[in-house]
């Protein structure tokens, strides 16, 4: 009974969880005002290449989409550089200031980031810089909490490895990229998903850093789309599907890296 | 071993040049900026008075009190589900685990927006929300359009986001907590809600606070659903904090207004940190 209970009420929060999802799917493919019909429509429709045509008519999807896909992908590499090296650092060697540096980096977590937007705002402006990949990539390349789950992970990687190495003649940056590095790759592999995430939803930042209709990325690009004052919820859904779709398969391929990365660094 | 002294600093330079430039910098740049206001096309210092119009700013006080009830409503309501939601996962006896957990994480991959957008049309008025509450012979409500029931639909959406998110995280704390305190609940026969409440929340309580804390500041911020599920209507009983600080700095481009309120959030964000340390009396 008890059994039949549980069950039950798992399979109730899944249906809750993933409804929306399905829900989307049918309005990518169904024309507007069927997402409001009662009874409710629950099958995918014929309309998938119109409502495709209506919103690349409406926000150039190739350009906004590719300018998501290039910025969280180049966004992920250089700040994985930076980030290990850090976190490289702050685990494996001693030097002055490394816990107040250590320390410092976590404390600005708390900071939220609005008290540092229009700043930001600023000093790109100031350099020009607005509306650039730039501006959308680089502000944020230094991520503590990537900074502080790489950490995590090196700190148990076996400090007599390094030093062995390095009696044998190894230089510094090869025994981090031929030996440290390689045997971090789950480490590495949960900070990239996290950061391909972080940056691939983010909204706020790319709202203002962007002027132009060229430069906006997914999320922008979406929210522009209900402020008309007539919406076409067909292509609306069809723009959601999109900026979703390749983040849940990204996920679901990655999913059991980045659980573990994201668990290993809140439980420690 | 001796090694190059200079050398950590090399590893670490790219990510303190860049920490300086873009957080550390801006975070002071925005204090300053709180005490100065735009005169004759320059900024210059006046003091307090940012401050002081906040005093008298009805939408800003609206704005904390909503951010104030959305937090003290949502993250409770949020942190106990996904405890039941971990616990209930962490079961001995249930098979497809795996398909749980990643279901109810699947939320917290979403964009904000995209999700934002996507409950904006669930909630009209015609939506299907309402459609299926008209099954259970439930009238109709207002989801978008409604004082109340907007600051519900918030709520509801960053439940549904978030839940899973944490629940991952207790579910982790769960697994490793030793067996023998609950076989020796056991032996004293408790119950299974009795185990929970006196044997599996007190041993989460860092993790717990853990989340609580990145919820609240989470909250404190809260931006994205407000802009795109309400535009922080009706009659601003969706503004939050984070949608006002927008509309200031980038709306009528009152960059010292907009800097003074994201100071108050910062002054929260570390008052409720304070509190929740001291409350919950964990001393590491």
């Amino acid at each position: 009974m008890r059994k039949i209970g549980l069950y039950s009420m798992l399979g109730l929060f899944t249906i809750i969880s993933i409804f929306p999802f399905y829900w989307m799917i049918i309005g990518a493919t169904n024309e507007s005002g069927k997402m409001f019909t009662n009874p409710p429509t629950l099958k995918p429709g014929d309309q998938f290449m119109t409502n495709l045509q209506n919103l690349n008519a409406s926000i150039d999807l190739g350009r906004v989409f590719f300018n998501s896909v290039f910025v969280s992908v180049v966004y992920v590499i250089v700040a994985l550089m930076v980030c290990s090296t850090a976190a490289y650092a702050l685990s494996k060697f001693e030097f002055k200031g490394r816990n107040a540096i250590f320390t410092t980096l976590l404390l600005s977590m708390m900071i939220p980031y609005q008290a540092t937007l229009i700043p930001l705002f600023q000093l790109m402006s100031n350099f020009n810089l607005l509306d650039t990949y730039f501006a959308l990539i680089v502000p944020q390349l230094c991520f503590p909490f990537a900074i502080f789950l790489l950490r995590q992970n090196f700190l148990a990687f076996p400090t007599e490895l390094i030093e062995a190495a390095r009696l044998d003649g190894a230089g510094e940056m090869r025994i981090f990229l031929t030996i440290v590095l390689p045997s971090m790759k789950p480490a590495m592999a949960a900070a990239a998903i996290f950061l391909f995430m972080t940056q691939w939803n983010n909204f706020m930042w790319p709202l203002v850093a962007t002027t132009s209709n060229e430069m906006a990325t997914l999320p922008v690009a979406l929210s522009s789309l209900i402020g008309l004052s007539i919406i076409d919820y067909g292509q609306v859904m069809m723009g959601v599907t999109i900026a979703t779709i390749p983040i849940i398969v990204f996920f679901l391929a990655l999913q059991r890296h980045f659980i573990s990365g994201m668990l290993g660094s809140a439980v420690k | 071993m001796k090694t190059n002294k200079s050398l950590p600093y090399l590893f670490i330079a790219p990510a303190l040049l860049l920490f300086a430039l873009f957080t550390i910098y801006p975070i002071f740049s925005s204090f300053v900026l709180s005490f100065q206001s735009m005169e004759g096309g320059k900024y210059v210092f006046t003091g307090l008075s940012n401050y002081t119009r906040l005093l008298g700013d009805d939408i800003f006080w609206k704005a904390l009190g909503n951010t104030g009830i959305i937090l003290i409503v949502q993250v409770p309501v949020m942190i106990l589900l996904a405890l039941v939601l971990a616990n209930a996962l962490n079961s001995q006896l249930l098979r497809l685990k795996g398909f749980f957990r990643v279901s109810f994480f699947l939320p917290a991959v979403t964009s904000l927006v995209a999700y934002s957008i996507l409950f904006s049309i669930i909630l009209q008025d015609e939506g299907i929300m309402n459609t299926v509450l008209g099954f259970f012979g439930i009238d109709a409500i207002q989801w978008l359009g409604d004082p109340f029931w907007a600051k519900v639909s918030i709520i509801v959406a960053m439940t549904w986001r978030w839940t899973g998110y944490n629940m991952v995280i207790f579910l982790a704390a769960l697994q490793s907590l030793s067996h023998e305190v609950y076989e020796a609940a056991d032996l004293d026969g408790a119950n299974r809600i009795q185990k929970f409440f006196h044997v599996t929340v007190p041993q989460l309580k860092p993790v717990i606070l853990f989340a609580t804390i990145l919820s609240t500041i989470g909250t404190l911020q809260l931006f994205d659903e407000p802009f795109n599920l309400t535009k922080g209507g009706p009659a601003d009983s969706t503004m939050t904090l984070g949608l006002y600080i927008y509309q200031n700095g980038f709306k009528y481009f009152d960059f010292g207004y907009a800097s003074a309120i994201a100071y108050v959030v910062v002054l929260l964000v570390g008052i409720l940190t304070f509190f929740q340390f001291k409350f919950t009396g964990d001393k590491s």
